[in-house]
């Protein structure tokens, strides 16, 4: 350790202002205080400071969704397996799993955190550490079979359209990784929807199974949009069944959001509210919904466990930069994000999968609703000042 | 029973190197200072010359805008220097102490039969009106404009700060002076703590007593005036602190100036933590040496650890100072790997760390920052720390845009910057609050003059 530290500090000058490296200072400053915690002590304000930073809650995120995507991998082999009909270890399902997932983490993170590189020597700032989540939860959220360059593009574009050109992170007004779901959902519709994309098709290093080019697989959420209702088996809420990479495990989410709870990094008003409205607007359609539409008939336990709407509650409509700030506004945001996932998805076919516009939906509409309980607050003050 | 306020917002942080409650002898040193900074927004003009000769009492500056406004010797002896810095701004007003001090006599006074007037008169005379504070904008008030209320906060819920009750002892009958004094001019509130017995503050006479139960910060005495009657827009509020309101009582019954003041010498690097008696303007450097840790760099903070300004052993006791904490500066220490190593002898307020494991454990925490100042990304951080009727996140964001109509909407004028002490200290994204706070203050008090 401390010979690493002398080696840093022996290298840092020529990474300073005028030194031989200094194009690469953010990357430096990167490496370096992803090293050791940096020992700038305060110059105004508190003199002490809590140990809590932006690294510590980023990485916990990325902690949490580990569980959902680990059994991501396994999930991928199992799919496979099981569509070629071939018995295979459990080692061999995730291996493959693995080796199917591993090059799109790599892509997203090489091509986000390059371009959060490059913004943050250009603007003379430290490295921010937001795309440490955007990055893992991008291959999360595509289809395993989405192409890697598709991935770079999208992530391109949505960390310099979706971010950057706000100003970083902490300032973007969308989720960068649903913008990136969505650049790909509406650029590259076949690569992201339909029932051809969901299960890896071709072996690799010699696992899995190549199954026929014409294989398809639809996920339950296609099924609805094509007419018919299926069938609640609990295989939806552990997760083996097809669908985006992350989102099929109800179990290992729910470990995720456990994890994200206790340690208060989300917000557990956003959350909860979140599954109420939305389980409530399917039981509405449950109710009352219109004759002969399958999303409307499919009962609303069923609803909340399949596609990406645990998902898109515990890891994207948390989200603190996008979403609601003020502690009655998270309850009306949440319960608005659950409330239309389902009315996308019940009302519009074409949009099995309601969750991610529904977020991004709300993301819009999350500084109206913050505005209004703020002014309530103006308004209290306002008053309290005439009376007098 | 007095009205009891119950506040569940706020956050005790348990630091190494409370004061024990007994007193150690500091010898007096020879030079004192009394420094403008002391008091915000004041321009100071120095009316003492080197070689000039001061009594306790005389004054040394006046406030520019406010010649009326005073600002006295503690000591009396000769003027050495007028320390001035950038653009011959004063810094601070040196004085060395006579072996026998001599008292200007501003004569006993009965506060039962004076007016409003001029008991303001006496405190401006003897210097004791610059340590009142007023809300709006956290500054020395102006004399002429009457507040609607005063209020005194008879505890600090900081950490390591010293304990309100403990200093009183001995000192009851100048202190309901004070008040006395106090309730002359404007109605007055004394908050004291769930945790306070002593009858001089629980059943202090001519005042209103709310009693504050709750975490810190429910000892600032802004947090008091939000619960109990909030500034509107156009009022003003007069604090003052529980030590001063010593002073002021100790001027009506003797006529003369005492500046000494029992304060904390505490923090986890000082050998035996315990209190002092210290006048204000003393050299540190008599209370420092040999009572500190040696071998490793320290931070010396002049006044609370939360809310106090780094300074050396050659400073001087801060005028509004009631403690010095002492904590290591920290700019040895290179932890590696901090995103994800347990870290258990720092602190957090976070659950992703383990300081919710450890109970009571103390903390010896450095100065250090611990972490790159980003934008704004958690929502919800300061607002568990900040028990005011007032949107903390939305009210910085406000200061930050430099948006004055919208800092006043979201209640400005109630605030001072050490109320966001604690948002400053859980903060994840490490801004600056109290500057960024004090900078929107000056803005806006710049803007309206």
């Amino acid at each position: 350790m401390n010979a690493l530290r002398k080696y840093l500090d022996k290298i840092k000058p020529s990474f300073e202002e005028g030194g031989k490296l200094h194009a690469f200072r953010s990357v430096f400053e990167g490496f370096e205080s992803f090293l050791f915690v940096p020992n700038t002590t305060s110059t105004s304000g508190v003199n002490v400071h809590d140990a809590i930073d932006s690294k510590r809650i980023m990485i916990f995120v990325v902690i949490a969704l580990m569980p959902a995507l680990l059994f991501g991998m396994y999930n991928i082999g199992y799919q496979n397996y099981a569509a070629a009909g071939v018995d295979g270890t459990f080692w061999e399902m995730f291996g493959f799993g693995f080796l199917a997932v591993l090059p799109k983490i790599i892509v997203s993170y090489v091509v986000g955190l390059g371009i959060e590189f490059i913004v943050a020597q250009w603007k003379h700032e430290e490295i921010q550490e937001g795309y440490l989540v955007t990055g893992m939860l991008v291959p999360m959220i595509v289809p395993v079979d989405c192409p890697l360059w598709i991935i770079a593009i999208a992530c391109a574009f949505a960390v310099i359209f979706a971010k950057e050109i706000f100003g970083g992170t902490g300032m973007n007004i969308f989720n960068v990784a649903l913008i990136t779901r969505a650049f790909l959902f509406f650029a590259y519709p076949t690569a992201m929807s339909g029932d051809a994309c969901w299960v890896a098709k071709e072996s690799i290093c010699g696992l899995g199974n190549n199954l026929p080019d014409g294989f398809t697989m639809a996920t339950p959420l296609g099924e609805v949009a094509t007419g018919t209702v299926p069938a609640f088996s609990w295989d939806q809420v552990w997760g083996f069944i097809p669908g985006s990479i992350g989102e099929t495990s109800v179990v290992a989410i729910a470990i995720g959001a456990v994890i994200l709870l206790w340690t208060g990094i989300a917000s557990w008003r956003t959350m909860l509210s979140v599954f109420v409205g939305g389980a409530l607007l399917a039981w509405i359609f449950n109710q009352w919904g219109p004759e002969g539409n399958a999303g409307a008939m499919m009962p609303w336990y069923q609803h909340l466990a399949l596609g990406g709407f645990c998902f898109g509650a515990v890891f994207m409509a948390t989200d603190p930069v996008t979403s609601a700030r003020t502690a009655p506004g998270q309850f009306v945001y949440g319960f608005l994000i659950g409330a239309m996932a389902i009315i996308i998805r019940v009302l519009n076919p074409g949009y099995p999968e309601g969750m991610m516009l529904a977020i991004l939906l709300m993301n819009l509409f999350a500084p109206l609703i913050d505005y209004c309980v703020i002014q309530s607050n103006i308004n209290k003050r306002a008053k309290r000042a005439i009376k007098k | 029973m007095a009205n009891v306020i119950k506040l569940r917002k706020g956050l005790d942080v348990n630091l190494k190197g409370k004061a024990a409650k007994e007193q150690f002898q500091v010898k007096k040193p020879g030079v004192y200072a009394l420094m403008p900074d002391d008091f915000t927004g004041v321009k100071p003009k120095v009316v003492v010359k080197e070689n000039d000769v001061v009594k306790v009492g005389d004054a040394l500056f006046v406030d520019k805008n406010h010649p009326e406004v005073k600002f006295v010797s503690p000591v009396s002896g000769k003027v050495t220097m007028v320390e001035r810095g950038d653009r011959r701004k004063v810094l601070s007003v040196r004085v060395e102490a006579d072996a026998e001090q001599q008292y200007v006599d501003f004569g006993k006074k009965s506060v039962a039969q004076m007016t409003a007037d001029q008991v303001k008169e006496t405190l401006l005379e003897a210097g004791l009106f610059a340590f009142l504070k007023q809300r709006p904008y956290d500054v020395v008030p102006d004399p002429a404009v009457a507040p609607k209320a005063i209020f005194v906060s008879g505890f600090n819920s900081m950490p390591l700060a010293a304990d309100f009750e403990y200093v009183l002892q001995g000192r009851e009958a100048d202190f309901q002076t004070g008040l006395d004094v106090l309730a002359k001019m404007a109605k007055t509130y004394l908050g004291v703590s769930a945790k306070q017995s002593a009858t001089a503050l629980t059943a202090a006479k001519n005042v209103t007593v709310n009693v504050f139960d709750g975490p810190a910060p429910a000892g600032n005495v802004g947090v008091q005036v939000n619960h109990v009657d909030p500034v509107n827009k156009g009022e003003t509020v007069w604090t003052l602190g529980a030590e001063e309101v010593i002073f002021v009582g100790h001027l009506f019954n003797t006529g003369k100036l005492d500046f000494t003041r029992v304060i904390a010498f505490a923090g986890s690097e000082v050998k035996k933590p315990a209190y002092c008696q210290m006048t204000v303007g003393q050299q540190l450097s008599t209370l420092v040496e040999n009572r500190v840790a040696e071998g490793r760099t320290l931070r010396i903070v002049n006044g609370n650890v939360m809310t106090g300004v780094k300074t050396t052993k050659d400073g001087f006791l801060a005028a509004h100072a009631t403690e010095v904490n002492v904590i290591p500066e920290g700019d040895d220490v290179h932890e590696m790997l901090g995103w994800i190593m347990p870290r258990f002898n720092d602190y957090s307020n976070s659950r992703a760390y383990c300081s919710w494991l450890s109970g009571k454990k103390e903390y010896a925490l450095d100065a250090r920052v611990k972490g790159g100042e980003r934008h704004m990304i958690m929502s919800g951080e300061y607002d568990r720390v900040f028990p005011m009727d007032i949107f903390p996140e939305q009210l910085v964001k406000a200061i930050i845009t430099g948006d004055i109509d919208r800092m006043e909407a979201l209640g400005i004028y109630e605030v001072a910057p050490e109320d966001f002490a604690l948002c400053e200290f859980v903060d994840s994204s490490k801004l600056e609050v109290q500057r960024i706070v004090r900078e929107g203050l000056d803005m806006l008090r710049k803007e309206m003059a």
